[in-house]
């Protein structure tokens, strides 16, 4: 009989294709060498992404997800490799992300050595992954690799970590793969109880003010056909959370707009006007909430996840729905009665206008020369209908994104939302084109935040992927240097920024780039980067000191939302 | 309001599994006070005994983190009414104390018993709540006390359903 014994190294390679994975993100060093020498022979089967940074290669992964709704994954050698996932591990577990990294170990015999690049990646990442596991024999890969996917994409989605040592890799094994379907002690996909439906549609049925807040987990559960059909029949007001963007088309009637601290007026004070609060797929993050001892008290409270420890772990739920967001919209829907709600939908608007009005007051204030944020912003939904893919950094640009792009798309919006990362945009935007490349990829970037990943600029100009590049340059950290104003009597300490010449960084990349500084050619520079065939770097120059609002601050009830 | 609560978790005997269930306790800022594990009435199905005092409110929240480790079948939280626990305890004496006809009083008075007795030490057992070998240990303490070791608790429920029974209601729960 032919021996079909392989290397552990080729099994990581076919257990990779055995889940249909067919771009990778990583960067190469010794204790990964034998991965990446079966990875040699999948060069036309596989994309393989070379980064500039292990940090990049794993916001890209991330980015790749969110648009492709597929699993991101990450190859990274031992010690600083593997280190250099921590922040997005972080990000990708609190943001929800499917991820499978697989990093590279020392040989087995050398554990616990402090060998050469040893560090204890499986104990490090522990409470940052959904799961880890250490591989130590080559037959162990391929179940590993199964078992990885399975958690990573089920319930609700997480990173995983696969630490491969160096003589695993070199093992000889028989290869056979099998799909994880199942684990014993891990329910993921929760029974939705219909009895628990009834009280909730009863609850809805009976409201004069229900109000629905939405969440990322609609997208995570692909319910977007099926949330918008609720709406539809219930006539419910819907309002989003920073990563629910897009899971509800913003053009809709119904949808009143973006929730918490720097988000919309009517979203934020009718969260306390409310007589019944349903909220799907998002877990009350106290950016959304403030001050939870004054939040949505008037209200019952009908919360729907996937995630049994998120129901009662911020705001206690009258009706607590443990079920996948798609599923319990479907039942809702048929539960609920066909209503309009037009006198209810009214105060949103009638708050809308408040808040417009007054923030138009406060424009006129600042130097009128100055370009600000929410101009871009607004100009570039305007020209992309809000269809793109919009991939935004941590900071005012990130709030003024947040607030002024029309999301239209769903799976458009990549941001980092809870953990907050500065240096996501730039190698998750490049994530996001690989994941989505029929649309256009736009990552909004500010200065700061730019300098902390655009090594990534290498990784643009080697895979010639496509992606637009604004950076917001207010030559300052600008959010920190809002709350310095707001309330540290303006003393900016070391926030403010000196930045190199972005345009002739870009270039020397061989990314075409342009400046602007003055309002007429805002216009015509976003349409030159948005028609130009490939990546392009513009840099804005925005007004230094323009403020984020509405703001609640913090310890404020969402009732409490400053308008200036 | 601040109590005792006793923590049972069910889990796969796989590596690390120590490390993820404590981990959960350290991120809230929660002191473990004992930490028991071994295999379960089910085989291959670990049970971890933890005991802390905290309120309601937190150790709610530390069960639903738990559960959500992809090796812990169940957790469960009980209080002190609610659970038949036990803790052993091991004291090394001198042989020579034993001549010291008080030292057979001591251990007669507190049901404890002489596990072994070499020519220069001997142990002795008892099996209690803390407050009893606590009591024990003072009461040998005047005879010198050259070791002493306390397990932490290991706990049963008074209820009477059975891990076995959750781990169907549990699988049946899964689509
Ligand atoms: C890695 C990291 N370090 C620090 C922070 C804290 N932080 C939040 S926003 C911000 C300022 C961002 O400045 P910039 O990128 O220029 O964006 P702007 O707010 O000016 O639009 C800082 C420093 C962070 N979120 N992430
Ligand atoms: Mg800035």
């Amino acid at each position: 009989m032919n021996s079909t014994k392989i290397t552990g190294a080729q099994a990581v390679m076919k257990s990779l294709v055995a889940e249909h994975v067919d771009t990778i993100f990583g960067y190469p060093g010794g204790a990964i060498m034998p991965i990446y020498d079966a990875l040699y022979d999948y060069e036309n089967s596989v994309n393989h992404i070379l980064v500039r940074h292990e940090q990049g290669a794993i916001h890209a992964a991330q980015g790749y997800a969110r648009t492709s709704s597929k699993t991101g994954v990450v190859f990274a050698t031992s010690g600083p490799g593997a280190t250099n996932l921590i922040t997005g591990l972080a990000d990708a577990l609190i943001d929800s992300t499917p991820l499978v990294c697989i990093t590279g170990q020392v040989a087995s015999h050398l554990l616990g050595t402090d060998a050469f690049q040893e560090t204890d990646v499986v104990g490090i990442s522990m409470p940052i992954t959904k799961w880890n596991c250490q591989v130590t024999k080559a037959e162990n890969i391929p179940a590993a690799i199964a078992k990885a996917f399975y958690i990573a994409q089920s319930g609700r989605p997480g990173p995983v970590l696969i630490d491969i040592t160096k003589d695993a890799q070199f093992g000889e094994m028989d290869f056979e793969y099998e799909k994880c379907t199942n684990i014993r002690s891990y329910y993921p996909r929760p029974k939705l109880k219909k009895s628990v439906a009834e009280e909730a549609a009863k609850l809805i049925n009976e409201a004069k003010k229900p109000y629905l807040l939405i969440g990322q987990g609609i997208m995570l559960s692909n319910a977007e056909k099926e949330l918008l059909e609720f709406v539809e029949k219930s006539g419910i007001p819907v309002a989003s959370t920073l990563l629910g963007l897009g899971a509800f088309p913003n053009h809709h009637p119904q949808y009143v707009g973006y929730l918490g601290m720097h988000g919309d007026y009517a979203p934020n004070i009718k969260t306390n006007e409310c007589d019944v609060l349903l909220a799907i797929g998002m877990r009350f993050d106290d950016r959304v909430t403030g001050d939870i001892s004054r939040y949505a008290k008037q209200a019952k409270v009908v919360h729907v996840d996937i995630d049994a420890s998120e129901l009662n772990k911020i705001i206690k739920a009258d009706v607590a729905v443990h079920a996948d967001a798609k599923e319990a919209l479907k039942v809702l829907t048929e539960l609920v009665h066909k209503k309009q709600r037009t006198a209810w939908l009214q105060e949103f608007k009638d708050a809308k206008t408040t808040e417009v009005e007054t923030l138009q007051e406060s424009a006129k204030a600042l130097h009128s020369e100055e370009i600000k944020m929410d101009e871009v912003i607004k100009m570039l939904s305007e020209l992309t209908k809000g269809e793109a893919i919009v991939v935004t950094d941590v900071g005012q640009h990130q709030m003024m994104t947040a607030r002024y792009y029309q999301y239209n798309k769903t799976k458009s919006n990549v941001t980092s939302g809870g953990l907050g990362t500065m240096g996501f945009a730039l190698p998750a935007a490049i994530g996001a084109k690989f994941g989505a490349p029929e649309k256009p990829v736009i990552a909004i970037i500010g200065d700061g935040g730019f300098q902390m990943t655009l090594q990534e600029l290498g990784t643009i100009l080697q895979s010639e992927v496509a992606v637009k590049i604004i950076v917001l340059n207010n030559r300052f950290l600008g959010m920190v240097r809002q709350w310095q104003q707001m309330f540290f009597e303006k003393r900016y300490s070391f926030t403010n920024m000196v930045s190199p010449d972005f345009v002739a960084l870009a270039k020397a990349y061989s990314i075409e780039a342009t400046k602007v500084e003055a309002r007429t050619d805002l216009k015509e520079t976003l349409l030159e980067m948005l028609n130009h065939n490939g990546s392009y770097l513009l840099e804005v120059m925005v007004a230094k000191e323009e403020n984020v609002f509405p703001m609640m601050t913090t310890g404020a009830s969402v009732s409490e939302v400053r308008l200036k | 309001m601040k109590k005792t609560y006793t923590v049972s978790v069910f889990t796969e005997n796989s590596i690390g599994m120590m490390n993820r269930v404590t981990i959960i306790f350290t991120r809230r800022h929660l002191n473990i006070d004992s930490i028991t594990a071994s295999e379960s009435e089910v085989k291959g199905v670990f049970r971890y005994t933890i005991v802390l005092r905290t309120t309601r409110e937190q150790v709610d929240k530390v069960i639903g983190q738990l559960e959500k480790l992809i090796d812990v079948f169940k957790a469960f939280v009980h209080e002190d009414s609610e659970v038949v626990h036990q803790e052993i305890a091991l004291y090394k004496i001198k042989t020579a104390s034993l001549t010291n006809g008080d030292v057979e009083k001591v251990i007669r008075e507190h049901h404890a018993r002489i596990l072994t007795v070499d020519p220069l030490f001997m142990v002795i057992e008892k099996t209690g709540h803390v407050a009893e070998t606590q009591l024990l240990f003072e009461s040998l303490k005047p005879y010198g006390v050259l070791e002493f070791a306390r397990s932490g608790r290991v706990a049963v429920t008074k209820p009477m359903k059975e891990f076995s029974t959750y781990l169907k209601e549990l699988e049946e729960s899964n689509d």
